[in-house]
């Protein structure tokens, strides 16, 4: 029970990674293309409910862990925020899909990729409290 | 099941061998998504980027996630285990990066030939497609070894 739990609330975790790189391209320039975009959007659906619903189950499974534990009320605040700057920054990305000019031309799409790099910081922020489990 | 901690020094390897395993795995999906989409809809811009996520993307991720996997493992004492999960790791890990280089190959000759009217640069894109969602299977499977540690 404990591994096929711990499996897929990694697994979630690295389909959302997928979806910072795959904003990171649009952000870098890449004009924004539906298709890819879509991948990147059902990624963040699907890894950022994996990664809270596995998550909670493994911290309410596991003895030791309680799910007031700081690093783990840590990491429910920091996915909150990656969600709503993922939001922001998928809703500027699919104005600009299409566009000739590429992700970089509008001011929806400088709002995006500003939600993007936000979001892939708080990503980021979220393994290492995920590894690092301060006060664990 | 009972929390373990382990000790603080495995930390920053760990993070280093995860984050790079995440950066392999996301860049290969973005490659995926831009080579069937070329493959689709013979769209040469997705072509090259799906060569350029390759190259800039993929390869750099595996450098990052394999150089942390040996340190890693040197730290738990794991270098010459016999373990399944340690097994299907280093497996997956090297000979994903001979699979990675011919896509790497053919996505590139892909989108070279591209560039012609005349042509999509079909067979190598649709070759280096396949090479792609193979490995994204067998690093599926890397993920689910190193999460369940089979013995």
């Amino acid at each position: 029970m404990y591994d096929t739990l711990l499996f897929l609330h990694v697994l979630a975790a690295f389909a959302l990674v997928a979806t910072v790189v795959i904003f990171s391209a649009f952000a870098l320039g890449v004009a924004t293309d539906s298709r890819v975009l879509a991948v990147g959007n059902v990624l963040w659906a699907v890894g950022g409910l994996g990664t809270l619903v596995f998550g909670i189950w493994l911290a309410l499974y596991v003895k030791g862990y309680e799910l007031w534990d700081g690093w783990i009320i840590a990491a429910i605040v920091l996915w909150a925020i990656a969600t709503e700057l993922g939001r922001r920054a998928q809703l500027g990305y699919t104005a600009t899909t299409g566009s000739a000019e590429g992700a970089a031309a509008t001011a929806d799409a400088r709002q995006a990729t500003l939600m993007h790099w936000l979001r892939s910081l708080v990503v980021l922020a979220l393994l290492v409290v995920m590894i690092y489990k301060p006060g664990a | 099941m009972i929390a373990t901690i382990r000790p603080d020094a495995w930390n920053f390897p760990l993070l280093l061998h995860v984050l790079g395993a995440m950066l392999l795995v996301g860049t290969l999906v973005l490659a995926a998504a831009a080579l069937f989409g070329a493959w689709r809809g013979r769209n040469p811009a997705l072509m090259r980027l799906g060569y350029r996520s390759l190259v800039l993307g993929v390869l750099p991720a595996w450098i990052v996630m394999r150089v942390a996997a040996e340190w890693i493992a040197s730290k738990e004492d794991l270098t010459n285990s016999n373990a399944s999960w340690i097994g299907i790791g280093f497996t997956t890990a090297d000979g994903g990066l001979l699979l990675i280089l011919i896509s790497i190959l053919l996505a590139g000759l892909a989108a070279r030939r591209a560039r012609r009217p005349e042509s999509s640069g079909g067979g190598f894109g649709r070759a280096s497609t396949v090479l792609v969602s193979v490995l994204l299977i067998a690093y599926l499977v890397a993920i689910w070894a190193m999460t369940t540690k089979p013995v």
